[in-house]
């Protein structure tokens, strides 16, 4: 228990009688990036509510940093920074002034470093330009970065953001995508819930999906793509002949596609499967070998798409 | 206090050390003690919040402008009020400058003073909670209790600097273009200029006194709710259907339990000797009620999912 950053056992939640969280056990190892997964309404944002003691649970037991959810929250949350549905500030202050209010609401911090702190915070998401202009003068994505400041104010040993990367422009996407990296490296866990699945694909080490308050799947990303299997795809002319050699190799799954042909390796060697369509002289204009994507693995899963569970 | 003073100092406090040398990065050391409950810097902080925001400092000044307007239509008009005409201790502005400010909290007492109240306690909780700041502070963690005590400790601030920035232009003002003279009081006896001050700081007291049992109600309503402007209208509406009450005499049995009861009891101040009764009883009363909602307020808010 102890050996992880964050975790949940059983944890149920209602709203009436509707059951938000069915009984959801999560389990973050510290230093992991772990992408929380999920269609919207099927209660990642309430799981991290109740992980950060703005929501109750009505049964279930958490823990993070190795204390004991909601008792303990007071010892654990200075060492966690979070942003949660959304950044929110008062629209009448600047961006200095919204930071240093939230520091000073934290007992723990010192006051003495506190503008040094503010500072820093506001240059790691590049907002120093804009650190005196009112935070209502801000644009979604300054404020998406105002958000993440405001989590870096001092060093944590645990981030929680939700929806990280909302309102970003290209630029500032790549850039919390390094800031996450960066965070990580230095062994701060993170947990980035997210609808954007190549984002998670590209920086998480775990990987967990919700679906309609149940936790579906949970794991590394290397399990997670373990079960997923490899595709090939080769672009040729001569379609039934590939449809024929590929069949006769025993991969899985061969469709015929629109001058090509794809199929499951299962476990083949992906330079068999070229050698055989060049002995029986099937004409290959192209030969790609990729990961079932995560979105498709999502999709298999969760057996939805995007749409809102009811 | 008055609000110049809070903003004043509270500037001068926040002024962080600005060429402090930068020689370290920020980095503290992993906090392992539990941490410390101390309220005051975020006192400090919630004091400028308040008191520097733009609608605060718009409500106080059309508190002022009570005072001045008041002083300003006795000036220009021809003759004094005759005694009776107007507002009460309107005729004796004429004897001492200093009931301008006595004229001006009475005409505020019934709507205008609880007015600016609830807006300012309303606005404490559930002003955070429409903002999303409240669950940002929550994380910080500012601690439940703690920031229900620092917010309800402002609102109180704010029910002693309202009434006193009236008292304190009315007295200037009103000493400056009517005279600092000696004054009869109530019970007929002479009252020094100097003797009239305190009597208006105690004036300024009792009503400040009288707003804390619906400043009580404000913050209790304001945990209820994430719209702000609901919690207002719901509190300036008790204080309002209260003073209804308590004039249908029907309703006796009733009218010593109600938050305005007492608002006007305070001519007693103005007798010699100060006869104590109706400060006491009311200060009971609005204890009463401060004791009750803002119990209700912390069962309230220390409990409640924050989904805002």
């Amino acid at each position: 228990m102890s050996d992880l950053a964050v975790s949940t056992a059983g944890l149920t939640k209602k709203f009436g009688s509707q059951t938000v969280l069915d009984s959801v056990d999560i389990a973050v190892p510290h230093g992991a990036v772990y992408g929380f997964l999920g269609p919207n309404g099927s209660g990642k944002t309430t799981t991290l509510r109740i992980l950060l003691g703005l929501a109750s649970a009505d049964s279930g037991t958490a823990s993070i940093l190795g204390h004991d959810v909601p008792r303990q929250l007071a010892q654990a949350l200075p060492d966690v920074g979070a942003l949660v549905e959304g950044p929110a500030f008062y629209p009448y202050l600047s961006g200095t002034a919204n930071l240093a209010r939230l520091d000073a609401a934290d007992p723990t911090t010192d006051p003495s470093t506190r503008a040094q702190r503010v500072a820093n915070a506001l240059h790691r998401v590049g907002l120093t330009a804009a650190a005196r202009k009112k935070a209502k003068a801000y644009s979604l994505g300054m404020k998406q970065r105002l958000g993440i400041a405001s989590a870096l104010l001092r060093p944590r040993s645990l981030l929680v953001l939700d929806e990280p990367t909302n309102g970003l422009d290209p630029q500032g996407t790549r850039e919390v995508r390094a800031l996450v990296r960066s965070l990580a490296d230095d062994g701060t866990t993170v947990v980035v819930s997210s609808h954007l699945l190549a984002e998670v694909e590209q920086i998480c080490s775990h990987v967990a999906v919700m679906s309609r308050g149940r936790l579906v799947a949970q794991g590394t990303l290397a399990e997670f793509r373990d079960e997923s299997g490899v595709v090939v795809r080769v672009d040729t002319p001569d379609v039934p002949g590939a449809l024929a050699t590929m069949a006769g190799l025993g991969l899985a799954d061969v469709t015929p596609g629109d001058a090509a042909v794809s199929a499951r390796l299962d476990g083949h060697p992906p330079e068999t499967v070229v050698a055989a369509l060049v002995r029986a002289d099937v004409r290959v204009r192209s030969f790609v070998v990729q990961s079932e994507s995560l979105e498709e693995r999502f999709v298999a899963i969760t057996g939805e798409g995007f749409d809102v569970a009811g | 206090m008055s609000p110049v003073d809070t903003s004043a100092t509270g500037r001068a406090a926040d002024k962080p050390p600005a060429d402090k040398p930068a020689d370290k990065p920020a980095v503290e050391p992993a906090v392992d003690k539990p941490p410390r409950v101390s309220g005051g810097r975020l006192l400090r902080s919630e004091v400028q919040l308040v008191f520097r925001r733009r609608r605060t400092v718009a409500l106080l000044a059309a508190l002022v402008a009570i005072p001045v307007l008041i002083a300003v239509a006795l000036q220009l008009s021809s003759g004094p009020p005759a005694p009776g005409d107007g507002p009460p201790f309107l005729d004796q502005v004429a004897q001492s400058g200093a009931f301008v400010a006595a004229t001006s909290i009475v005409v505020a007492i019934p709507l205008f003073l609880p007015l600016t109240i609830a807006v300012v306690a309303g606005d404490s909780i559930a002003g955070e909670a429409s903002n999303g700041t409240l669950r940002y502070l929550l994380l910080a963690p500012a601690g439940r209790t703690r920031l229900l005590v620092v917010k309800s400790a402002v609102v109180l601030l704010f029910c002693v600097v309202a009434p006193a920035a009236m008292s304190l232009v009315g007295l200037v003002l009103g000493n400056l273009l009517f005279g600092a003279a000696d004054a009869a009081g109530l019970s007929g006896d002479v009252l020094t200029s100097g003797d009239l001050t305190v009597r208006i700081g105690l004036l300024t007291l009792y009503a400040a006194l009288s707003m804390v049992g619906l400043a009580s109600v404000g913050i209790f309503v304001s945990t209820v709710t994430d719209v702000p402007v609901g919690a207002m209208a719901t509190t300036i509406v008790v204080a309002v259907a209260s003073q209804i009450l308590g004039g249908l005499s029907q309703l006796d049995w009733l009218h010593p339990w109600l938050l305005t009861n007492a608002w006007l009891e305070f001519a007693d101040l103005l007798r010699s000797p100060i006869v104590w009764d109706s400060f006491v009883s009311n200060a009971i009363l609005q204890g009463g009620y401060a004791a009750v909602f803002l119990t209700l307020a912390w069962a309230r808010f220390t409990t409640k999912d924050v989904l805002s």
